[in-house]
């Protein structure tokens, strides 16, 4: 089975220092691929690299048969490679709702036409208040993003990221800084998003980790130490000695 | 229960009063004796225009651009050369005017947009200074000294700029256009983009907006508006000099956007009439009337954020629920 996303010997470096060293990675279609590794691993250059944020110094991305290298971010988006960030980034003088529609906006066709209010299309609305029910945040709809708790305005960048049907969607910490009941929600929004795409995810917490994903790859000072199911990485030895150490033993 | 939203009937009614009240202005004056007031009005009309571009640039994009001034200038030096050089219609001057003014827009755009911040004001300012020292360097046209005009854009059906009454009209109509043009824009697909991508770019950038387009198409079309209103100003004081491209000249859009309203569609307009007024009404008392529009705008800054038309903008969601 050919990969969904293909990268090759991918590098990151800032000025002397490594940040992403030859990463090797593979991402099949319909899959939740965890990425896990030490703070300061590179994982959310590697997300960045991906998404088109950064530039790439070395190295070969092809999504879905394609070269996407040198494509820009906003170009990536447009195929199906979308990303959610780490430190929450809504459109703060957007309504909850107006976040989602933008999202929906962003992946449907030219948005260069500046006469017809983006209000006449009924289309893109009932898209958004879809997702948003899909979310749980309807009651919300009318607020404004920073009314909402840490846990909604989780739910709602990473429904930014899913609001365009993406293909493949890359996942940086959305549990971060989530109490216990938010973090079980927002594993349950993840588990079922297998059929509708596959899934790159960071994510610290470990026990979510194993729960959710099919395969796991682990970085460590910028490279790819150990990929697989996740039975064999977790007594893979070198990952245990360089970070699950006493942590799942 | 909520009371009925009635801001789109106030809004409405506002329109049409301060329409009406433009439309009327040249025989109120008449009627009290003011006549000599008529260009002052335009002048208002003009400055107008020009806040309304810049707001388009820093309102919507949130760019920050202290060059702008640059294709007000450029637009007065392409339409007062033609003349100079004997080409009168009107038409010819606003297409030509608006075909420089777009392309300089464009380069400068693509070349200044790649930069954010305190760099992009920075080179918008390299660019405007750039053109300042051009215009004073080109003996030809008067160097230093600026060009004066004895005629003026000559439109069909006998439409004379020389004439007071129908450059007022002439110049009301471009700002009307402008105004609405831009009302339009603001809940469109594309003035939605530009909105998400002052909120944050990245974000914008990752959700599938072509950003760096989006921007540079608010900033080319800010530039043509911006031509056209020199080519009224021109037409207007029948003299263009350097100082028209001045960084200077640049800071007092600036300051007419912000205290007008940064954002908001009347916002450039507001200031422009606000901040004129002002002037002239502190002139006659003081010749340190900039000391105290000064204070003015500190109060507006610190009070009022979302400048003068912010304020109306609370008035009116007290109008409209009584």
């Amino acid at each position: 089975m050919s990969a969904l996303l293909d990268v090759r010997g991918l590098e990151k470096r800032f000025g002397g220092v490594v940040a992403t060293d030859r990463v090797d990675l593979q991402v099949r279609a319909a899959e939740i691929h965890a990425l896990i590794g030490p703070n300061g691993a590179g994982k959310t250059t590697l997300i960045a690299q991906l998404s088109g944020q950064f530039a790439s110094d070395r190295g070969s991305i092809t999504f879905d048969g394609q070269d996407i290298t040198h494509l820009a971010a906003h170009e990536r988006a447009r195929r199906g490679l979308v990303r959610s960030f780490q430190v929450t980034r809504l459109f703060k003088t957007f309504s909850v709702l107006e976040n989602i529609a933008l999202a929906v906006q962003a992946a449907s066709g030219s948005s260069i036409g500046a006469w017809r209010p983006v209000r006449s299309e009924t289309a893109l609305f009932d898209r958004a208040r879809e997702m948003l029910a899909a979310l749980g945040l309807s009651a919300k709809r009318d607020f404004g993003v920073d009314q909402l708790a840490h846990g909604e305005q989780r739910l709602l960048e990473v429904g930014l990221a899913l609001a365009g049907h993406p293909r493949l969607l890359l996942l940086d910490e959305p549990m971060a800084g989530m109490g216990q009941q938010e973090s079980a929600n927002m594993e349950h929004l993840i588990a079922g998003l297998r059929t509708r795409c596959a899934v790159l995810l960071i994510e610290h917490d470990v026990d979510a980790v194993f729960r959710l994903a099919d395969r796991v790859s682990v970085l460590v000072n910028g490279r790819i130490i150990a990929s697989g199911a996740p039975a064999d990485v977790r007594s893979d030895a070198r990952v245990v000695a360089a970070y699950l150490g006493e942590a799942v033993q | 229960m909520a009371p009925a939203d009635r801001s789109g009937t106030v809004d409405f009614a506002a329109v049409v009063l301060v329409t009406v009240l433009a439309v009327v202005l040249p025989w109120l004056l008449r009627a009290l004796q003011m006549d000599f007031y008529l260009s002052f009005a335009s002048r208002i009309v003009v400055y107008a225009i020009a806040a309304t571009s810049l707001n388009l640039v820093l309102g919507y994009g949130g760019l920050v651009s202290l060059g702008h001034a640059a294709f007000v200038g450029l637009g007065s030096y392409v339409t007062a050369i033609l003349l100079v050089e004997g080409v009168t219609s009107g038409t010819v001057h606003l297409v030509t005017t608006v075909a420089i003014t777009a392309s300089m827009a464009l380069f400068i755009g693509a070349i200044s947009l790649r930069t954010r911040g305190v760099y992009f004001i920075m080179i918008t300012l390299a660019f405007a200074q750039m053109l300042f020292y051009l215009a004073n360097s080109v003996k030809g046209y008067g160097g230093d000294e600026g060009l004066t005009l004895r005629v003026r854009s000559l439109f069909a059906f006998g439409i004379d700029l020389k004439n007071g009454l129908v450059f007022y009209y002439v110049a009301l109509l471009v700002l009307a256009l402008s105004l609405f043009a831009l009302a339009r824009f603001v809940p469109s697909r594309l003035g939605r983009a530009v909105l998400a991508l002052r909120d944050d770019e990245v974000r914008a950038e990752a959700l599938g907006f072509p950003t760096f387009r989006y921007k540079l198409t608010i900033f080319v079309v800010a530039g043509a508006l911006a031509g056209v209103a020199g080519a009224l100003s021109v037409n207007l004081q029948g003299y263009v000099s350097p100082n028209a491209l001045h960084w200077t000249q640049s800071g007092t859009l600036l300051v007419m956007v912000i205290l007008g309203g940064v954002g908001s569609v009347w916002g450039g307009a507001l200031g422009a009439l606000v901040l004129l007024l002002l002037q002239e009404v502190l002139a006659a008392y003081t010749q340190y009337w900039e000391f105290w529009t000064g204070w003015v705008l500190l109060g507006v800054v610190l009070f009022a954020r979302r400048g003068l038309a912010g304020l109306l903008f609370a008035i009116r969601a007290r109008v409209a629920q009584r």
